[in-house]
């Protein structure tokens, strides 16, 4: 594919000889790029920022007409009294984040690495309906098919379970880690599988001493993506999780929404203990999460 | 491809037994996924068509068939309409403005500067951040009265004063949208950045030196190898924004009425506020329906997967 665009782009680019213009115009203006970077960065970030340092203002300067844009106090003591605000059992929507993402991420690896490896290493008649199968998924989201999975855990009695959201996201995450692991498993050479085999090791013995080490790459981008897509999961959280205690923080959070004197300084502290840590995992595979992304919708 | 398959152990296509056999020992490889997709994703799909021909009371029971009552109900509810229209805007106008930002923004960040890998990473941000708790904070902030954003818009003298944009249904929605780009541009940006490492550096040197002019480079070299970025960032965007739920809910959720409802909005009103399960059910059918229209439409006409 690389080649015949290539190819096709020489003679694109030799044909169309039209109206030249000066290449090199800003020569001297060094500070024109990072300037223009610390723009972006900061219409980015804005909005962070404003949580950021909302979440240590006192209640009634949060709620101050007009705003102020730093707190007159910076009262941290925020961040340990949020925990027993009256809205929402913030200690229970925590813990039901990190369960659901946790076991969420557990189970999508158990069930994805093995048809990821099977499907890359192995050529069977049905192998492209699978994969097609799996890819589909992509396009079911739960917000589409809220209302059937909520019908359905009501029917088998698992409505209102972390037992559902952990099934939910998983299934939901299966495409993308299907998919990335699967073009990290075609990328290894069959000679290195082949070796190990005539070594004497079994299938699950070289999958587990020589394909997942090399593979490690993918696992971790596959792990987190469906880490943050778990504990940012809200859709189906909303209709099937109906008591508090069992909530996660993102359907948690919009309880203060709306309210008359909304307790917005502890809304940004939960949300900025829900953000940062997810922010950090997520910039640690910055650059393979797209790569992968692309590679496997595109092929 | 064609050497691949002749190199398997079994290379007949339409023999059954073998063919059946070499099923059988994949199968334990993926019977974890089929199983998690036949009951979590299937199964529901199919269980929700059912529930929409049924009519089912809003404790939850079933009291029998409707036939295509409930679709009858969707065509007869008044604000269809306004809703329809609204999800039109709503998937058109983010994907189609968060694209062009993504180009231009993608095109900035792939050129060298001090501190490019800080943006880079300031970008991914709100990909990270849960998107309702981004939207929770544009609400605040925009907040007629205690607002920072308000605020910061009348110190600009751009507003005279607080302006209630989270109030009534129409600037609460175009709010909406802009907070679906803010969010929607991290994965398309890198998308296409990640498209343009594919951009071969000499061949653009060669056309400069040919004279050819930057706008002239940009449609007929570096677009064209764009191309499958650009198609897989749109389609994903395009069933993304469709299924969105949290920021209208967030931005436009305390406003009476349906006028800033889009229909997936809508599915949700009709299962938290009605208790209409059958309603609902039978508006997630259309509502995918609709996605696949969608996406149909896509890649009839625009036809972005094409490789020549």
């Amino acid at each position: 594919m690389v080649t015949t665009t290539s190819e096709t782009v020489d003679r694109r680019a030799n044909s169309g000889k039209t109206g030249a213009r000066p290449g090199s115009r800003a020569r001297g203006r060094h500070w024109l790029k990072p300037a223009a970077g610390a723009v972006v960065a900061l219409v980015f970030l804005a909005p962070y920022l404003v949580m950021f340092i909302g979440s240590f203002k006192r209640h009634a300067e949060i709620l101050r007409i007009p705003p102020t844009y730093l707190p007159t106090e910076w009262v941290p003591s925020n961040y340990a009294t949020m925990w027993s605000t009256p809205e929402t059992p913030l200690p229970y929507n925590l813990v039901s984040t990190l369960v659901i993402s946790v076991c969420g991420t557990l189970l999508v690896l158990a069930v994805a690495t093995p048809a990821a490896y099977y499907t890359a290493k192995h050529r069977f008649p049905g192998r492209g309906v699978f994969l097609l199968l799996v890819l589909a998924t992509q396009m079911l989201q739960p917000t589409v098919l809220a209302p059937g999975l909520f019908r359905q855990f009501l029917a088998i009695g698992i409505d209102n379970t972390w037992l559902a959201m952990i099934l939910v996201n998983a299934a939901f995450n299966l495409s993308f880690a299907v998919w990335i692991m699967h073009s990290f498993f075609s990328g290894i050479p069959k000679e290195i599988d082949e070796a190990a085999m005539v070594d004497g090791a079994g299938k699950l013995q070289t999958l587990r001493r020589v394909t997942l080490p090399l593979v490690w790459p993918g696992i971790v981008t596959a792990i987190i993506f469906t880490f943050v897509a778990c504990w940012n999961e809200f859709a189906a959280s909303l209709v099937i999780l109906t008591t508090a205690e069992n909530q996660p923080l993102s359907v948690a959070i919009t309880k203060f929404v709306g309210q008359y004197d909304s307790a917005w300084h502890y809304v940004f502290g939960v949300s900025i203990v829900g953000i940062v840590p997810v922010v950090i995992l997520f910039a640690l595979v910055e650059k393979r999460l797209v790569a992968g992304l692309t590679a496997g919708a595109v092929k | 491809m064609s050497e691949q398959t002749r190199k398997a152990p079994v290379p007949t296509r339409r023999s059954a037994r073998p063919a059946y056999r070499e099923l059988a020992t994949a199968m334990p490889w993926l019977l974890p996924v089929l199983i998690l997709i036949l009951t979590v994703v299937l199964f529901p799909a199919a269980y929700m068509v059912w529930t929409s021909s049924r009519d089912v009371s809003q404790a939850g029971v079933d009291r029998g068939p409707a036939g295509l009552d409930n679709y009858h109900a969707l065509l007869d509810f008044p604000a269809l309409g306004r809703v329809l229209g609204n999800t039109a805007i709503w998937v058109f106008g983010v994907v189609l403005v968060t694209l062009l930002i993504s180009l231009a923004l993608a095109q900035f960040l792939n050129q060298a500067f001090p501190g490019r890998r800080l943006v880079r990473l300031a970008v991914i941000v709100p990909w990270a951040a849960s998107v309702v708790m981004t939207s929770t904070v544009f609400y605040y902030a925009l907040d007629p009265f205690y607002g920072i954003f308000n605020h910061f818009l009348v110190d600009l003298g751009i507003l005279d004063a607080g302006f209630g944009f989270t109030r009534r249904p129409v600037p609460a929605f175009v709010v909406s949208m802009v907070v679906a780009v803010f969010v929607s541009l991290p994965f398309t940006t890198y998308t296409i950045l990640a498209g343009l490492q594919m951009v071969p550096h000499d061949v653009i040197e060669a056309a400069r030196m040919d004279g050819a002019g930057s706008g002239h480079i940009y449609r007929r070299i570096i677009l064209p190898i764009l191309r499958p970025a650009i198609a897989v960032a749109v389609l994903i965007n395009i069933i993304n924004v469709f299924n969105s739920l949290p920021i209208l809910r967030t931005m436009t959720g305390s406003i009476p009425g349906y006028d800033a409802d889009t229909t997936t909005t809508l599915i949700f009103k009709y299962i938290q506020q009605d208790r209409q399960v059958d309603l609902a059910s039978a508006l997630s059918v259309v509502n995918f329906l609709i996605v696949l229209a969608v996406i149909g439409i896509y890649l009839a006409t625009l036809r972005p997967m094409r490789d020549e």
